[in-house]
């Protein structure tokens, strides 16, 4: 199906294994994935508060799980790892996070074409029908002429 | 001003430097890094929101003060952040009743070849 040198792409392993750096920093961690789309979990992490009055994580933690989320949910639509770079990402805050619970994002990637790759997701706090961030973005892969 | 501990985190520092608000320099760490030899681009992200926050604060400041509420934040990468440290400044484009436009940038060797730059709206809840 894919003529990529990458093995096929196992999030799972790829969040054990391979996210080191920030990612590991934060704490982010395998949840769930399926066709097109990776659940990441970060748990609540006092070090990570943006609103010392009210102990709610700043915005930052969250776009970084759900830049890898829906990074990784390219990789998962593809079934390999390819290079990429992220061009734009955007969130909307729809609410802050609950202080003390674990926030889950879901990345999805909707839409490839030769060069560019189409994501979305939303965050929440354990109920998903009431999410706390959507995001949508685009990313580029690095080996593709346009 | 105080920056949380999410900055700290990021190991961010205030650089006070002339008028205008103070830019935030983010050293290179292991903490920060995303795939081998670049750093993340959360980690970019965060630091551009936290300039964007420092900038409207010092704004907010001169006003009187009052609470920020984010709503919002769209974020360009213009080029790979590489193992050094990394700049951002904050700029507020509008400062109204309610909400406020606010800008940021990241560079690292040259101020006019940023690495990303973010746009952000923000609800004020003035004191």
């Amino acid at each position: 199906m894919s003529d990529s040198p990458f093995p096929p792409f196992d999030p799972e392993r790829f969040m054990t294994l391979g996210a080191g750096g920030h990612a590991r920093r934060l704490g982010l961690g395998y949840r769930a994935h399926g066709p097109d789309w990776v659940e990441l979990a970060l748990p609540y992490d006092p070090a990570q508060i943006g609103d010392p009055d009210r102990g709610v994580i700043a915005s930052g933690p969250i776009l970084t799980m759900m830049d890898m989320a829906t990074s990784m949910a390219i990789w998962a639509r593809l079934g390999h790892f390819r290079m990429q770079a992220t061009l734009d990402l955007r969130i909307d805050y729809l609410r802050p996070a609950t202080p003390g619970k674990t926030v889950i994002g879901r990345g999805e990637c909707y839409r490839i074409t030769r060069t560019i790759a189409f994501i979305r997701g939303q965050a929440h706090d354990g109920d998903p029908a009431d999410p706390l961030a959507h995001v949508a973005g685009t990313y580029m892969f690095l080996d593709a002429q346009p | 001003m105080t920056l949380p501990p999410y900055a700290e985190l990021l190991g961010l520092t205030i650089e006070a430097d002339g008028d205008g608000a103070p830019s935030l320099v983010m050293p290179f760490s292991g903490d920060v890094i995303g795939r081998p030899g670049f750093l993340h681009g959360g980690a970019i992200g965060g630091l551009l929101e936290m300039a964007a926050i420092v900038a409207l604060q010092h704004a907010l400041e001169a006003e009187g003060g009052g609470r920020i509420k984010p709503i919002n934040v769209t974020v360009d990468y213009m080029r790979g952040g590489r193992e050094k440290p990394t700049r951002a400044r904050g700029t507020v484009t509008r400062l109204g009743t309610r909400v406020a436009n606010v800008e940021a940038t990241a560079w690292q060797d040259d101020p006019t070849r940023p690495i990303a730059a973010a746009r952000m709206n923000y609800l004020v809840v003035r004191s």
